[in-house]
């Protein structure tokens, strides 16, 4: 697994055949691209910038990896979170599983996705004509990170797709 | 030890980070919150809502009870907003 944290933009194909080529045992391969929406709360939004600690970041990273490879048999991963300054319409996040089915995919990027937004050291602060808020967390990502909880960790490895 | 703070943590602290000695009687998270609380007005009004304030020790999520010491990075920030 790998995790890039970045300012620039990125390329989700590109990102995808790097990851999968040379690798045919993989016959599933799920991508989440997360974008910048323009109206959070009723309000209008003109940018959006996040910051991040870089070093948390990492360490947890390992954790993660962990974690996702006790539940699911995955050739390869990948996470691209940006920083920065960014607009509405603009890539945010990429989350990149591939397993030999579809269904330990599409499980460990949904606990991925739900990783990020709990667990991972990032925050964003929102830009409207009223000026620049930081967004609060969402009880119900917290309550998405809890149903890996509740789930026995029986490795999926053999579910045809 | 090392402090760092983030998002609006850091806005009403007024600094990233500081390098400041292990005080006085300090032994885990709980003793360092109510340490900082004492230490200004940007950090008793950072540290006003302990609910949400959320403690990294050496870069792990942290409980209350959790040991502090000297060299320790220890981070101060909001509940996560990424993904």
């Amino acid at each position: 697994m790998a995790i890039r944290v970045q300012t620039e933009d990125f390329d989700v194909a590109a990102e995808t055949k790097a990851l999968v080529t040379g690798n045919t045992n993989i016959g599933a391969v799920v991508t989440f691209t997360g974008l910048v929406r323009d109206l959070a709360g009723g309000k209008t939004i003109s940018a959006m910038t996040l910051e991040h600690y870089p070093d948390m970041t990492e360490t947890m990273l390992a954790k993660i990896e962990t974690q996702a490879n006790e539940r699911w048999t995955l050739d390869a991963s990948l996470i691209i979170h940006r920083y920065g300054r960014l607009k509405p319409g603009e890539q945010i996040v990429l989350v990149i599983t591939a397993s030999p089915h579809r269904q330990a995919a599409f499980e460990a990027a949904e606990f991925l996705m739900d990783w990020l937004k709990t667990k991972a050291p990032f925050w964003k602060q929102e830009a409207t004509n009223e000026g620049e808020k930081w967004v609060a967390a969402k009880v119900s990502d917290d309550d998405a990170i809890q149903r890996w909880r509740e789930t026995s960790p029986t490795k999926i490895t053999n579910a045809e797709g | 030890m090392e402090l760092l703070y983030f998002a609006w943590l850091r806005e009403k602290v007024g600094i990233a980070s500081e390098t400041v000695p292990l005080p006085d009687g300090v032994k885990n998270v709980h003793g360092l919150l109510a340490w900082m609380a004492d230490r200004g007005p940007g950090y008793a009004e950072a540290m006003k809502d302990l609910s949400v304030v959320r403690v990294a020790v050496n870069q792990e999520f942290s409980q209350p009870t959790d040991a502090v010491k000297d060299g320790d990075e220890i981070a101060f920030f909001p509940p996560v907003t990424g993904g």
